[in-house]
């Protein structure tokens, strides 16, 4: 039965070479798809270059479909994979600060951890600047929890909400990644006439 | 390396220099499909997804911690990443995760040979302006990642694919702020 160390497969300390591993994968995944270098990241939200789009509603679909079939064909219990309570407020904004934050430092947090490593300098600056950043946010938290905590709503997934299947959440998640993707291509040949670099 | 060289012909020399170039990054779609079965076996061995802006919280409380126990002690946000005096909060599953994220961005970028150091900017700022721009974005990123209780890696993508509700509404104001934020700040990128 999966997820394997909930039903103890292992013990906690081998969890964290597992840790190493899958992160192993990931940063590699990143560098891979040019996300270590933040003119990609960041022509994103310029159109010319739609790879943050791409690689990141493969990657959801992928997992999603994943999940569906593992979960399908009852090898995974689905109530034990962890998702993070919804507190609806406190994660739009924070969403919005993200996407702003995301424009002007030109990283988000994993990326640039892979920015730093491949020796980026406006990586590692970004890296302190997210350090600083947590901290003002520890330092003024008793202020702030109070909104933190508000509109809680528990662990909602989407199918429960929308009351639907799962598999036709999935379907139209796929549906949807599908006309990303078809839309994505169309702008990076529209904006890219313009002359920038679209590496 | 140097004398190895002499017994390749000059047209083998170039090629060989050739190799050294960056290689173009991978095809998104494939990246897409490696990145999404990367989170699939986090969730099937672990039960979770992936992180990243968490092991940055844990390193700040730790270091606060340090600097002041007392006044650690008194916020429920650092008591949250100090966990109780039994077990050191640098044991934790994130910390091992992004230390693994350092490392395999690291291998990736010496196969492709594209371990540069560089500033990545636009081409009409300088590389100050581009530095201060990253620590203020960066800034308001740690900040936000932390009342959204999680950033693009365990939010959008690890709660995109559980299809959680918080997690699609945080990814589609991601998508918003970023949109808005880029027409003030495009002298920085274009």
């Amino acid at each position: 039965m999966m997820p394997y160390f909930k039903f103890g497969f292992f013990s906690v300390d081998f969890s964290l070479v597992v840790a190493f591993v899958i992160g192993i994968g990931f940063g590699f995944s990143l560098e891979r798809g040019g996300f270590g270098n933040a003119r990609i990241l960041a022509a994103q939200f310029y159109f010319y270059n739609m790879r943050v789009l791409k690689v990141m509603f493969t990657a959801i679909v992928t997992a999603m479909l994943g999940l569906f079939y593992f979960s399908w064909i009852g090898w995974l219990d689905m109530s034990l994979v962890y998702a993070t309570d919804t507190y609806l407020l406190p994660q739009i904004v924070g969403g919005l600060l993200l996407g702003i934050g995301f424009v002007i430092g030109g990283y988000c947090p994993g990326t640039s951890v892979v920015s730093m490593s491949t020796g980026r300098t406006d990586g590692l600056i970004y890296v302190l600047g997210m350090l600083f950043g947590i901290f003002v946010f520890g330092e003024v938290f008793p202020l702030l929890e109070g909104f933190y905590n508000s509109t809680y709503m528990g662990r909602v997934l989407l199918p429960q909400y929308f009351g639907v299947s799962f598999g036709m959440v999935v379907f139209l998640v796929v549906f949807m990644a599908l006309g990303a993707f078809a839309a994505g291509e169309w702008a990076e040949k529209k904006f890219a006439k313009k002359g920038r670099i679209a590496e | 390396m140097v004398s190895l060289t002499r017994f390749f012909s000059k047209k083998e020399k170039l090629a060989e220099g050739k190799t050294f170039e960056p290689k173009p990054y991978s095809n998104p779609y494939l990246v897409g499909v490696g990145l999404g079965l990367v989170l699939l076996a986090a969730y099937l061995i672990m039960g979770r997804g992936l992180g990243a802006s968490g092991a940055a919280s844990t390193l700040v409380a730790v270091t606060v911690s340090k600097a002041s126990p007392e006044h650690a002690a008194k916020n429920n946000f650092y008591k949250e990443y100090l966990g109780d005096e039994n077990t050191n909060p640098l044991k934790d599953w994130l910390v091992f995760e992004v230390l693994g994220v350092a490392v395999g961005g690291f291998l990736s970028g010496t196969f492709a040979h594209r371990i540069k150091r560089t500033t990545e900017k636009g081409p009409n700022v300088s590389i100050k302006t581009r530095l201060i721009y990253a620590f203020v974005g960066g800034a308001i990123m740690g900040f936000g990642a932390k009342l959204a209780r999680g950033c693009t890696s365990g939010q959008a993508l690890t709660g995109g694919a559980i299809l959680n509700l918080g997690s699609w509404a945080f990814m589609l104001a991601v998508f918003g702020g970023g949109y808005i934020a880029a027409y003030f700040i495009r002298r920085e990128w274009l």
